[in-house]
């Protein structure tokens, strides 16, 4: 492994396996039984990805946000690298013992005093007991319940138990520190004293991993980001382009359904529909779309309209802007524009399509605006599967000659 | 910078990481101390229970096998007797039952947090070796009150106990494991266990049973200790050599054989619980 990095993945994969129709044993009388009726026959599974080949190098005292809806992995991944549950595929490297904060105050239990639970929990996250024992005074100090230290936890309020969990857990001294989602819960001075901390800890050159959903926590503690999406990392870089990503791939999902004044967009203009030739199309296909634009007599000037076809990850493969067909438009009356594309040749799978209106600035952004499907029948002459195809973000229309 | 670790896919056959196990020593004590403050704090009784639960069912069983029944006690008080057994069958069935459900009532740390999730059936060890030891106690009183002394066979007794343990925790290790996946474990256990209860000879003699079903008694491992206790405690006939043997060989497999179960189901744990 390169010295430099704390956390290294390579390949990583997680896949769950899924019984069909809900018949997988839960009994171990059932699964004999299973055993003895068909003793051939296994249990139909089916595969579901959580990670997708996972592939990123962390430096040592960086403080990484990890940011994507809900499902996109995030939590797995955690998981993984915490080693709570193991990895299906690929490997991961880490530089150092690794402390988590998954879920504040699990170990912690009801019937015991505070005391005792800073010590069960500390044992717990990997501290020594000489190491709790040191810093005993600190951990009750940040916390501030120390009037109720002999008092079994399950007679403290939440926000106590959640202020006594953290600050175990803030006192670990491990190389890299995993946190998910922590931060939702105690008031807003207790929020602003565990980012402090969390700061402080990468300033110390220790590596920190966060999850959450809350965008302005991650942009107030972290340095980078890694944006997943479907079990797959779309980017790693800053953290302001991590968020945008999450942000417009949220939109995407809403704006659909919101009404238009909602979208973004000076909205001087807007689309007034879109309208796609069909849900489905073979790979060789031509694509229409055609969309109105409605009028707006006070508008001065020309514009043009643009269009952008992401694929299900949310990359965007083709970018079809009106002003390289030299076509620009009047805004005295409604506008009907068709758009067809017919190459490259797509590949299977669903795919989205933004269209904007644009001057000198964005006049409408209507994201998803249609939705199409590409049928998976493939274009060539032989039929293949797999790693022939995987490569490449569209499919090419190529012919070899033998010279 | 420290030692680094790598993190790969689990493997065809897994073996437990001897490292890590020393690295979070800690956590089996805490564990075993937390069951311990759990069990003794918030019941009036207290110790009380300990010592009263071995004796409760001893004094039963002397009166339902030696009193009614009439069974033979091999010239010892029986409820001496049937107290010495039940000593050795309290800490079988006591690792046994409090082993077998331990992750699964861990659920929430087994799917949170990092640590070598064999403690957590290994720790019960430790609360159960407390009760044990008060029983002992107690045991050891008996002893005095009746003027028994068993002689140097007493010496072996930490034999003995020691493969009650490992016998017990292999088989509290499988079964947990096993609960994870199966909960229809768990009411298998308390059954078995009762089956073992009346099936071992605990609260009678060998030497009550008939010579027809004698075959049934010298294959359950469970006799060979209990015989071996008696031998050491209250200074009765020694079990016979092969018997000896067998008890340490099978202890010794059961416990390999429920780690490596235990190691093999391990990673998927978080997964399934």
């Amino acid at each position: 492994m390169t010295e430099t990095s704390a956390i290294q993945v390579r390949g990583l994969s997680k896949h769950y396996r899924i019984a069909l129709s809900d018949d997988a044993p839960s009994t171990a009388a059932e699964a004999a039984l299973r055993r003895i009726r068909h003793p051939f026959q296994r249990t139909e599974y089916e595969r579901f990805t959580a990670l997708d080949g996972l592939d990123f190098d962390i430096a040592p005292g960086s403080a990484v946000g990890i940011l994507g809806r809900n499902g996109a992995g995030k939590s797995t991944l955690l998981k993984i690298l915490t080693r709570v549950s193991a990895p299906s595929e690929g490997q991961v490297r880490l530089a150092g013992r690794i402390g988590s904060l998954l879920e504040i105050g699990t170990g912690f239990h009801p019937e015991l005093t505070g005391r005792e639970n800073v010590f069960l929990n500390g044992t717990l996250l990997g501290m020594h007991r000489a190491e709790i024992q040191r810093r005993f005074d600190e951990i009750v100090d940040f916390s501030g319940v120390e009037k109720f230290l002999d008092t079994p936890v399950k007679r403290y309020s939440s926000g106590m138990y959640v202020r006594l969990a953290f600050a175990v857990a803030a006192h670990l001294d491990t190389e890299i520190l995993a946190i998910d989602e922590v931060l939702a819960v105690g008031d807003a001075e207790f929020q602003a004293k565990c980012i402090d901390r969390m700061r402080r800890a990468a300033d110390e050159g220790r590596t920190v991993l966060y999850v959450s959903h809350q965008v302005q926590t991650v942009s107030a503690l972290c340095t980078s980001a890694l944006y997943l999406e479907n079990g797959r990392l779309i980017m790693q870089g800053s953290v302001d382009d991590a968020i945008e990503l999450y942000q417009t791939s949220r939109d995407k999902v809403h704006l659909a359904q919101t009404d238009i004044d909602r979208r973004p967009g000076s909205g001087e203009l807007r689309i007034t529909s879109a309208t796609i030739s069909s849900p489905l199309y073979r790979t060789t296909e031509p694509r229409t779309i055609e969309f109105v634009v409605g009028s707006n007599p006070d508008f001065i000037g020309k514009y043009f309209v643009s269009c952008h076809v992401n694929d299900r990850h949310g990359t965007t493969l083709l970018q079809c802007d009106s002003r390289v067909t030299g076509l620009w438009l009047d805004a005295d009356q409604d506008q009907k524009v068709a758009l067809t594309i017919s190459s490259p040749w797509l590949k299977p799978g669903e795919y989205s399509i933004d269209l904007f209106v644009c001057n000198a600035g964005v006049l409408d952004s209507f994201e998803g605006a249609a939705r199409f499907e590409i049928h998976p029948v493939l274009p060539y002459p032989q039929a293949i599967s797999g790693e022939g195809l995987e490569n490449g973000l569209v499919l090419a229309d190529f012919e070899y000659v033998r010279q | 910078m420290s030692r680094s670790i790598v993190i790969n896919p689990p493997g065809r056959l897994a073996i437990p990481e001897w490292h890590e196990l020393w690295e979070a020593r800690e956590v089996f004590w805490s564990f075993g101390v937390r069951d311990l403050k759990l069990r003794y704090r918030q019941t009036a009784l207290g110790v009380v229970w300990v010592v009263l639960q071995p004796l409760l069912s001893a004094g039963i069983f002397s009166i339902v096998f030696g009193k009614i029944a009439n069974l033979p006690s091999d010239g010892v008080p029986y409820f001496v007797f049937s107290f010495a057994g039940m000593l050795a069958w309290s800490l079988f069935s006591g690792i046994v039952g409090r082993a077998g459900p331990s992750l699964v009532s861990n659920q929430a740390l087994v799917s949170k947090v990092f640590f070598p999730r064999v403690l957590v059936p290994l720790s019960v060890v430790l609360s159960v070796m407390v009760d044990f030891l008060v029983a002992g106690a107690l045991m050891v009183g008996l002893l005095v009150a009746f003027g028994i002394w068993p002689g140097w066979p007493l010496l072996l007794l930490p034999l003995w106990i020691l493969l009650v343990v490992l016998l017990a925790s292999g088989i509290g290790l499988a079964a947990s494991a096993l609960m994870v996946t199966y909960r229809d474990i768990q009411y298998v256990i308390p059954f078995a266990l009762q089956t073992l209860l009346y099936a071992s000879p605990l609260a009678y003699s060998l030497s009550a049973v008939g010579s027809s079903v004698r075959w049934l008694f010298d294959i359950n491992p469970l006799t060979w200790l209990l015989e071996g206790f008696r031998w050491s405690l209250l200074g009765l006939s020694a079990p016979a050599a092969w018997q000896v043997v067998a008890a340490v060989v099978t202890s010794l497999a059961v416990f390999a054989l429920g780690l490596l179960v235990f190691s093999k189901m391990e990673r998927g744990f978080a997964d399934v619980i």
